[in-house]
């Protein structure tokens, strides 16, 4: 590890249904940006599928996302899955698994090292553009949780370009604040192989080799994952943050 | 009607062994499987909507059936429509190849396939030769290296390297002619080991052309919507060139934002040859440029997940891009720009 960089954890909460390549390609993005600061040593990447509660439409069993998970990442040194949030039963609010990310990256780091002397590494909380958005809806997060995840934690969030996410950033009081503790990393590619994108293809029977991995369309094949009816699939049901926090609004903190 | 037709003959054609083909692996019931017509066209499938489900991989062990009151029966209906096998072929630099250009092979199959005239059989990536002395252009080898380790996972795509082994640099439309040729050799020698009697064949090319005309095989370039545009700048292709082209078939990948309709409608060749023209659009915008991955690579950045990851290995040992890799041919100017106007030698 590079003399005097804190060392970082990038934790992206979503759903993961199913983990595409551009996903990976954030935490790519992410960790070439966070090292450029020479403030930082990304150590570790985590995934963190969100849980079936969550009742987005066309979500598959977190049981299947994670597997799809583990062999997309089977190749990456450095992003791991964390099935602590896909355990739950409930929806957790996305500071809520910050919380425990860092009780448990904690304790990787220090195993990883065996070496208490250096600084705690940092969680910070990996996002795309359209997550900033989220924040600029009102009612949609509780100002004190957003409040924690900039203050305590912070941000990375990778944006395709346009000055939206420039603009939640100045518009949000929290996130003004806390500015030293957002950053935003400009992705020049525009590459949106999206979640969605994927399971149309896949359900009207198209070809979507080479936007997620090899192993993976093998998995979603062989257990039929994607099809019209896993779409319709929590159809009219309000998101579960929605319902539990008793607000309006849209979805809020995932990379879908 | 097509189907009805096929239960009305059925009892017949049981009696030629259709019935011990297994259909079932193919996902059809024997009542309704396709009936081979000739080695190279087959019945349009009323069950399947893509023939390549209801492809049998060994042609030459399915039953040759063709009855002249089957014939007559199923011509009179306007469902009767063969596909036609086709091959894909993309010129370019690859420098390196990049998932995108093998996301363009995939969208192209889907695409064809899903007009349920084509069935594709086979792509080909043909990276071009030094000799096109683009700015920055590595070594041939490299490249075709790098572009078979990207289609190790590919089933169907493939890299010839017959225009990277050029000294000079060959034109495009050359390249699609040589490879057209080698096409049609391999097409006259399976029809050599052919068991189905030649005078049964020729008796029936001769009764239905459409036929004879399935069995020819096609070759179309694969491009994207910069090549089409290409087409029309002055020095840079010849003006027969372009004909020939698009008188293959071209299939050109468009993205959003991009008009491709327009540069056929404003060429008289490409409009002439629109037919020939199949314009597939890309919905998700997919920018990987090999311009964007040496930038990245030369800055140190990570270029996982845009290219197989045998490839970005591959480029690490290789110590292939770098500030140095990217002057090559910085002053000298493009072949076909040399070769075509007075800047070069002739």
């Amino acid at each position: 590890m590079a003399a005097g960089r804190i060392p970082l954890v990038l934790l992206a909460c979503g759903s993961f249904n199913p983990i595409t390549n551009q996903h990976m390609r954030l935490f790519e993005l992410a960790r070439d940006h966070m090292h450029s600061t020479g403030n930082y040593q990304v150590v570790k990447g985590i995934v963190s599928p969100v849980s079936d509660g969550y009742g987005k439409q066309g979500l598959v069993s977190a049981e299947h996302r994670n597997a799809m998970a583990k062999l997309a990442l089977q190749t990456s040194d450095w992003i791991t899955i964390d099935e602590w949030e896909s355990d739950q039963p409930d929806w957790t609010e996305t500071v809520v698994t910050m919380r425990c990310g860092t009780i448990r990256s904690n304790n990787c780091v220090t195993h990883l090292n065996e070496r208490r002397s250096g600084p705690s590494p940092q969680l910070k909380l990996l996002c795309g553009a359209d997550f900033l958005e989220g924040f600029r809806v009102p009612g949609m997060w509780r100002p004190e949780d957003l409040e924690e995840l900039a203050g305590a934690y912070g941000l990375v969030c990778v944006s395709r370009g346009g000055l939206q996410p420039e603009r939640a950033a100045h518009e949000s009081d929290a996130l003004w604040r806390h500015r030293r503790n957002v950053f935003l990393v400009r992705e020049w590619v525009h590459n949106e192989a999206s979640a969605t994108e994927v399971r149309r293809a896949l359900r009207r029977g198209l070809s979507a080799k080479y936007l997620l991995p090899d192993d993976v369309i093998d998995y979603i094949g062989r257990h039929a994952l994607y099809t019209d009816a896993s779409e319709s699939k929590n159809q009219g049901t309000p998101l579960r943050p929605l319902a539990k926090q008793y607000q309006p609004g849209g979805t809020g903190g995932s990379l879908a | 009607m097509l189907c009805q037709c096929l239960v009305n003959v059925m009892p017949m054609l049981c009696q030629c062994d259709l019935m011990n083909v297994p259909w079932d692996g193919f996902g059809l019931t024997p009542a309704f499987a396709p009936v081979f017509l000739y080695k190279r066209a087959f019945l349009k499938c009323p069950l399947s909507k893509r023939g390549r489900r209801c492809f049998v991989p060994e042609e030459r062990d399915c039953i040759f059936i063709f009855s002249s009151v089957f014939a007559s029966a199923c011509c009179s209906q306007s469902s009767l429509e063969y596909e036609m096998e086709v091959v894909l072929i993309a010129c370019g630099s690859f420098n390196p190849i990049t998932n995108m250009h093998l996301r363009m092979f995939e969208l192209a199959r889907d695409h064809l396939e899903d007009t349920e005239k084509y069935r594709v059989v086979r792509g080909i990536i043909s990276p071009v030769g030094d000799g096109y002395r683009k700015k920055g252009l590595i070594e041939a080898r490299h490249r075709v290296e790098m572009a078979r380790l990207a289609t190790k996972t590919s089933d169907w795509i493939e890299v010839d390297t017959w225009e990277s082994l050029q000294p000079d640099w060959v034109e495009t439309a050359k390249v699609v002619r040589h490879h057209f040729e080698e096409l049609k050799a391999a097409q006259r020698d399976e029809d050599e080991d052919d068991t189905v009697s030649y005078g049964k064949k020729r008796r029936m090319e001769e009764e239905y052309p459409s036929i004879n005309e399935a069995k020819h095989p096609k070759l179309f370039l694969l491009c994207g919507a910069d090549v089409l545009e290409s087409f029309g700048i002055p020095n840079l292709w010849k003006p027969e060139d372009v004909e020939e082209l698009v008188g293959h078939g071209v299939v050109c990948i468009t993205r959003g934002g991009s008009d491709p309709e327009k540069f056929v409608h404003q060429s008289d060749v490409l409009w002439r040859h629109r037919r020939g023209i199949h314009l597939v659009r890309e919905w998700v915008t997919n920018e990987i440029s090999a311009t964007h991955v040496r930038r990245s690579l030369r800055r140190g950045r990570s270029v996982r997940y845009l290219l197989p990851d045998a490839v970005v290995t591959y480029v690490k040992e290789e110590r292939l891009y770098s500030a140095q890799s990217e002057q090559k041919n910085a002053d000298v100017v493009l072949a076909p720009l040399a070769r075509y106007t007075d800047a070069g030698p002739s």
